[in-house]
């Protein structure tokens, strides 16, 4: 149980890292990207590509793909991203839902759909463990992703509190027109966000390749368990990532001791519990809350009548 | 010396034009108070000028440079800054990066959080707390105090004593004056109090339905025009002359 428990925190540090850019994107340009997952899937592909063609090693292309993929996320804000937005509520999902299919097809294309890792490019790393007392084991790869996680969160919080770039993305994700009424170009701000996001996806995809088997079908459910970590951590909130990473994490590993299914099983139904939660304290703080609408359920009563004064009141 | 040039402006919503082929001059340090009914366009004006609203046709000219079409904030970066309507802080961020996300992204200047801090003074034990947590007169400080922070030329203050108790507005208007005497910054005040906007401004504009209706120094109009053209009683005058 506590072997479980730790690999699950170390495993948090993971969805931390592909969760971050998740919750920066909403966070800072309200947009919501379907594609994450895949761009996840696409910097570890090029990861892979450099280092099986290119012959770099694994560390030095991971650093390498870092500034393609912000110059990627960068490039997709500037072109698509910022004029969707325009569209209402809809059209992003649709085009970034596009973006994906685009994504995996086009990987499909290039690399073939042969499952892939970078396990076999980085020694022993990716079995190799520290035996700690009570027969707990614990591999140093987690270890070194749990790490990096907080590091990169980290200096992130670091960006944000103290540099004029981390105050131009605060203001910015406060208000955009006040952000502009201060000087603040609000569209270059949203690009770097995009930048920083994408950037983001790419590491994680670089360390899911490092521990687990890839193809370029792989981004979708990369996606859901990103989701997942926002959602329980909190949307917009980057310290959030790494709690809802963790909760996901713990909730998986303690999942798999019960059964093999009961791995992805376990973090659903945690998100569920947590998502339920939140709508309802949500509703609590609108509507008055759900107990409020439970009368109307009960014989004697005029449920439509009810629920429409309580729809009402929630508009006033 | 002319600053700010605004010749045949027009803006509108959709099908409804707020802002009807306005045209005015603004000098080097004058006060210019913009007065009129709600819905007489005074707002749509505003943000035209600070370019969050697209101007439909017509000239703004800043220091002889065009800007009509320049985003917001490259209006900042050549000097005209704006006090919005109900203030817009950044409510999580504390009031001195409120001050300071304007210095480091606005116009160079002798503005500095220095400068702001002397001439609002009341901002000073303020520095770290949350804008989101300030009292009315408090946000309304910041607000002014974060544009100065851009070194404007021209000043825009919408509709700064609303919302705020009569003790505020008396305590804001004497900031205000002070700013008037220390700056040679140009403002244009959107005031809703007709005896107030009189008093503090060099001259008035009336608008009505979208056009300016009257124009000139306050005292030599006098209360009774200025209230005339604010309900259009002026204005009906003229048409049916």
């Amino acid at each position: 149980m506590l072997d479980a428990l730790i690999q699950g925190i170390l495993l948090g540090g993971y969805y931390a890292i592909l969760a971050a850019g998740l919750s920066l994107m909403f966070g800072v340009v309200r947009f919501i990207n379907l594609a994450h997952g895949d761009l996840a899937i696409l910097g570890a592909y090029l990861v892979l590509f450099a280092v099986e063609v290119l012959g770099l090693s694994p560390w030095v292309a991971v650093a390498a793909t870092l500034p393609i993929m912000a110059l990627i996320g960068w490039l997709l804000q500037a072109t698509w991203f910022a004029r969707t937005v325009k569209g209402g509520f809809l059209l992003p999902l649709l085009t970034t839902f596009g973006l994906g299919a685009v994504l995996q097809n086009g990987m499909f294309g290039l690399f073939g759909s042969d499952t892939k890792s970078l396990g076999n490019h980085i020694g022993n790393l990716s079995w190799a463990s520290w035996q700690l007392p009570f027969g707990i084991s614990v591999g140093q790869l987690p270890v070194i992703t749990f790490v990096v996680a907080v590091t990169v969160l980290g200096t992130l919080q670091l960006v944000l509190s103290f540099t004029r770039l981390g105050r131009a993305i605060r203001a910015t994700a406060s208000d955009p027109e006040a952000a502009e009424l201060s000087g603040i170009d609000a569209r270059a701000v949203h690009r770097a966000a995009a930048a920083i996001a994408v950037a983001l996806a790419g590491l994680a995809g670089a360390f899911l390749a490092m521990r687990a088997l890839i193809n370029p079908y792989a981004g979708p459910a990369q996606l859901i368990f990103a989701f997942e970590a926002v959602v329980i951590g909190g949307i917009g909130s980057l310290w959030g990532t790494l709690i809802g990473g963790i909760v996901l994490g713990v909730a998986q590993s303690l999942g798999a001791t019960v059964s093999a299914q009961g791995f992805q099983l376990a973090g659903h139904l945690v998100f569920l519990a947590v998502l339920g939660v939140r709508l309802y304290l949500a509703h609590s703080r609108n509507l008055g809350g759900w107990r409020s609408l439970l009368p109307a359920l009960k014989p004697g009563r005029k449920p439509a009548a009810r629920l429409q004064h309580a729809t009402s009141e929630g508009r006033s | 010396m002319t600053l700010l040039s605004v010749t045949n402006l027009v803006a509108g919503h959709g099908l409804l034009t707020a802002v009807r082929e306005v045209s005015f001059s603004l000098d080097t340090g004058e006060v210019l108070g913009l007065i009129g009914a709600n819905g007489a366009g005074k707002t749509t004006l505003f943000r035209t000028l600070a370019g969050v609203h697209p101007a439909i046709s017509g000239t703004i000219l800043l220091d002889d440079v065009e800007v009509t079409d320049s985003s917001a904030f490259r209006r900042v970066a050549r000097g005209i800054a704006m006090v919005p309507e109900g203030r817009r802080l950044f409510a999580e961020m504390s009031v001195r990066e409120n001050l300071l996300v304007a210095g480091e992204n606005g116009r160079r200047g002798p503005w500095s959080l220095d400068g702001v801090l002397a001439a609002l003074p009341a901002l000073a034990p303020l520095l770290n707390v949350p804008a989101g947590g300030l009292s009315g007169g408090q946000r309304q400080a910041v607000a002014i105090g974060r544009a100065l922070m851009s070194n404007p030329k021209v000043l825009l203050l919408d509709e700064v004593s609303l919302g705020l108790s009569p003790v505020a507005i008396e305590g804001l208007y004497e900031q205000l004056e002070g700013l008037k005497r220390q700056a040679d910054t140009a403002m244009i005040v959107v005031e809703q109090d007709l005896d107030r906007a009189m008093g503090f401004s060099d001259r008035v504009l009336c608008m009505l339905e979208g056009r300016i209706v009257l124009e000139g120094d306050p005292q030599a109009l006098g209360k009774q025009a200025i209230t005339d053209a604010y309900f259009g009683l002026a204005h009906l005058e003229v048409t049916h002359a």
